[in-house]
């Protein structure tokens, strides 16, 4: 199957569905939209903008909230293409659209329901805070740029109150100009740390520490790789002066080995690491804070791809594109932190790339990559760049020695470190997927997403790629009748069938109950 | 599962037991099964004789010093229930024969239902109640049993060759990390049990009928038994490849909903299914209405061993000796696993099993039969 011209001649524009507004989604609307394409971005956030430009809620009447964000001027073009093209319609955003699963019919199946060759994919999203109400987009390509989440991993204290992930910290920043606390530490490893200190120092947070369980000098050893990337060099230095000029006390591989409260967060306790990833003994100090921002990076979100039947890669978790931004399941392409974690700057190239070879196949045209040289070639310098990133920014490699038998690594289930030890040492459990069973670990509401990596340096074995057919809870009554619901200003039913067939009659896979 | 019953059941005989798995403990069908043990949706036979055999045995162990708790033993009993009355008169005549055969079975009115599932769907006609129906967590089952046995466990460990000694007996196994020397080997591969026969030169047609479990968010215990409709019964015999659901809904120790069932044969293809998922989710919500607002978590994939007659194959395989068969339980292996072991243990002892193996024999297809099936 490729992607063929569809539609009569002089009928309906092919549509695109964009799964994510963020810095890839907007990219490759923008670039597929102006292009003969209709697009709809479906999006769960309330704006467009995604996690990187993240906006405050109108209502709060921030007046400067450039002040929290750079490229300022990147998320103005983007957000000001996206009204033209809506007014213009050729865009559709739909914010607040929860995607739980995009469904790729296979025409011609036998028992398939009869569909028109434009009606290729399902993107099944729940509407609004309360992610009840069920809305379909139908649409002849996917653009899959749903970003990434932060990986945070256990210590023991880590769920008390006033213990915040580092994007959560962010994330407050930006979107609601509230700050929690007023004495923060910020730790972990990753680049993500310097704008959350520089961030909460400039908001009038006292910063006591930035613990950072890497050496960013090693970077200095892949200077070549570096060299072309004088912004990002000088994006790092602007961090660097304003942590110096706001007193920001850094330290260097250094890692939290334990968070200090009652009720809430009242301290930390931080400690030199050696060259091995260890603690060094007698090197523990306590820092007094109310509030601890604490990441270890990010991970792409995969689920979506997983669940169409995209490749993959266990090693990154990300999913697999070919240069034009194409997942190996045609008609799906993917863009952004889902690819692989590199900032906003290459979500945007990514995105790009996407949109103008999704835009080129849609119309049947295959696509010159010429068009995109520049984005191509911003998209390998970067790639370039955060790869040498990934290889200095790791947690510490003995980090799971530091977590006790009492401290719990899944949260939703409450299951224990301990539990996990058990789990292997004395059950069997030789995967990611055993644990889980034997200790109901990663069964819960987050389905694994916050504890994953954590239960698999507990158990000593590999990160496995999850199977999450859902990418999000969904009602049993709305998934009983998936496929029957119309999109928003569409009749409830494209196919020309009647609505509301039994679903006895109507199941796609053959009849469902005889 | 069967594997770890084996083992328990061999190693309580006094013999010296290895456990060899290619992956994690319960790493195939087992960790993608719901915990069943029925009697409830077995016709009298030989299967349903090993199903009461097996259901004694796991009430047995379940009364052991902390065993029963580990596993989550849980003897909620089956419902059964139709929604017309000539569906409740073919289960009536159904459980009939399953009485005379020793299964416990009241037929219970529609009025009774009510009480029995305060949430069940009103205009069900009525049903049949099994209290012998009960449940294990069945990754804690095998788990558990395999660490009762004391057996040593060789996890991620492929067995890629059966030794044989001139004579043509068996006298171990080779896998990908060496030798592994016995006089008996037991064949507990499951669906990828004809795989395993055919390292010893022998064939066993065992075949994956794949099937989803749709899982819930936890709830509070609303769901009190393994509820299903008649028409769970028909499709457990079909040998149709085409997919079956129907509605089989359960609570678990821990809070989430179970659903089940489908069935289809597609080979090993673990590719999510929305338009299967789906009919078991209108399944569910056409048995308890209060699950249409319930979120489902996620759901998951298994292949069930099937074989062509629908009955395992258990004992020694008089084509090769020393090697001995238990698998191609189809759904029912974590139910069936403790028969199944306790058989396996008394003709490794040279001991008359509990029951007629004749029905199970490993050598009971011939090919052109298996070409058919």
């Amino acid at each position: 199957m490729g992607t063929e011209p569809v539609g009569p001649r002089g009928g309906p524009s092919p549509r695109l569905a964009i799964v994510g507004a963020g810095p890839a989604g907007l990219a490759a609307a923008l670039a597929a939209a102006g292009r003969g394409v209709h697009v709809t971005v479906i999006d769960s956030a309330e704006a467009p903008g995604g996690q990187f430009y993240r906006q405050p809620a109108a209502a709060l009447g921030a007046r400067r909230p450039q002040a929290l964000h750079h490229q300022w001027r990147t998320w103005r073009r983007l957000r000001d293409g996206l009204e033209r093209h809506i007014a213009a319609g050729n865009i559709t955003h739909l914010p607040e659209h929860h995607v739980w699963c995009v469904e790729r019919r296979s025409d011609g199946t036998p028992g398939q329901r009869p569909s028109a060759a434009t009606d290729r994919f399902t993107v099944h999203a729940l509407l609004g805070p309360g992610q009840e109400e069920p809305v379909e987009v139908r649409a002849d390509a996917v653009v899959l740029a749903t970003g990434g989440y932060e990986k945070v991993l256990p210590f023991p204290g880590w769920t008390l109150p006033g213990v915040v992930t580092a994007g959560g910290a962010q994330a407050m920043l930006k979107g609601g100009l509230v700050v929690s606390g007023r004495t923060a530490v910020v730790a972990g490893t990753g680049p993500l740390l310097l704008p959350v200190a520089t961030g909460l120092a400039a908001a009038g947070v006292r910063v006591a520490a930035l613990v950072e369980s890497a050496d960013p000098k090693a970077l200095v050893r892949r200077a070549g790789t570096l060299a072309g990337r004088v912004d990002k060099l000088a994006e790092g230095a602007g961090y660097a002066v304003e942590l110096l000029r706001r007193r920001v006390r850094t330290l260097v591989r250094h890692t939290v080995v334990e968070a200090h409260g009652t009720d809430r967060l009242e301290a930390v306790t931080v400690a030199a690491l050696d060259a091995e990833g260890r603690v060094r003994p007698g090197s523990e100090r306590r820092i007094p804070c109310d509030t601890l921002a604490v990441g270890h990076g990010m991970v792409p979100h995969t689920d979506l791809a997983e669940s169409l039947g995209c490749r993959v890669d266990a090693d990154g978790m990300s999913v697999a594109v070919d240069d034009e931004q194409r997942t190996d399941v045609p008609g799906v392409w993917a863009a952004g932190e889902a690819t692989g974690i590199g900032g906003a700057a290459l979500s945007l190239a990514e995105g790009h790339v996407a949109g103008r070879s999704a835009a080129a196949r849609l119309r049947g045209r295959e696509p010159d990559p010429r068009e995109w040289a520049a984005a191509a070639a911003s998209r390998t310098r970067l790639r370039e760049f955060f790869a040498a990133l990934d290889t200095v920014y790791v947690p510490p490699a003995h980090w799971a020695e530091q977590v006790t038998d009492d401290t719990v690594v899944c949260r939703c289930e409450e299951v224990t470190a301990g539990a996990v030890r058990e789990a292997v040492g004395v059950l069997g459990a030789g995967d990611i997927r055993t644990v889980k069973l034997l200790t109901r670990a990663g069964m819960g509401w987050c389905q694994g997403r916050m504890c994953g990596p954590a239960v698999a340096g507990l158990a000593g074995c590999a990160e496995a790629v999850t199977r999450r057919p859902f990418a999000r809870p969904v009602p049993l009554g709305v998934l009983a009748r998936a496929g029957e619901t119309g999109e928003p200003g569409r009749a409830p039913v494209e196919s020309g069938e009647p609505g509301g067939l039994p679903v006895e009659t109507e199941g796609r896979g053959g009849p469902a109950v005889k | 599962m069967v594997g770890a019953a084996c083992a328990l059941y061999a190693a309580r005989a006094g013999l010296d037991v290895t456990v060899v798995d290619r992956g994690p403990v319960a790493g195939g069908t087992t960790g993608a099964g719901e915990g069943n043990l029925l009697v409830s949706d077995k016709e009298p036979g030989p299967e349903l004789e090993l199903a009461l055999l097996s259901n004694r045995l796991w009430t047995e162990l379940a009364s052991e010093p902390g065993l029963g708790t580990a596993f989550e033993y849980d003897p909620k009993g089956g419902l059964v229930v139709a929604s017309t009355p000539e569906g409740l008169a073919a289960l009536e005549t159904f459980a009939a024969g399953q009485r005379t055969a020793g299964v416990a079975a009241e037929t219970v009115t529609a009025g009774q239902l009510q009480e029995l599932e305060p949430e069940l769907a009103p205009g069900l006609v009525g049903g049949v109640y099994y209290p012998q129906d009960a449940q294990v967590m069945p990754t804690l089952a095998a788990a558990h049993l395999v660490r009762a046995s004391g057996a040593r466990l060789l996890t991620g460990r492929t067995v890629t060759g059966v030794l044989r000694s001139p004579d043509g007996a068996v006298r171990g196994v080779r896998t990908d990390r060496g030798e592994i020397h016995a006089p008996a080997v037991v064949n507990a591969a499951g669906t990828w049990g004809g795989e395993v026969a055919a390292l010893a030169g022998v064939h066993l047609p065992v075949l994956p009928r794949r099937g989803f479990v749709l899982v819930t968010e936890p709830l509070p215990p609303l769901v009190r038994h393994k509820v299903y409709a008649a028409d769970y019964v028909a499709d457990v015999a079909s040998d149709s490849a085409a997919l079956q659901t129907s509605p089989v809904v359960e609570g678990t120790a821990a809070g989430p909903v179970l659903i089940g069932a489908s069935r289809e044969r597609v080979g090993f293809d673990r590719s999510f299914s929305l338009p299967v998922v789906r009919a078991l989710a209108a399944g569910a919500t056409r048995l308890f209405p209060f699950l249409e607002r319930v979120r489902a978590m996620r759901t998951y994939v298994g292949f069930r061993p099937y074989m062509p007659d629908h009955l395992p194959a258990i004992g020694p395989d008089p084509r090769v000796p020393g090697l001995f068969h238990a698998c191609g339980h189809e759904g029912a292996g974590i139910g069936l696993a403790t028969g199944t072991g306790q058989l396996i243990a008394q003709v490794l002892g040279g001991r008359a099993p509990d029951l007629d193996l004749t029905p199970f024999r490993p050598d009971r297809f011939a090919v052109h039969e298996e070409a058919a099936g």
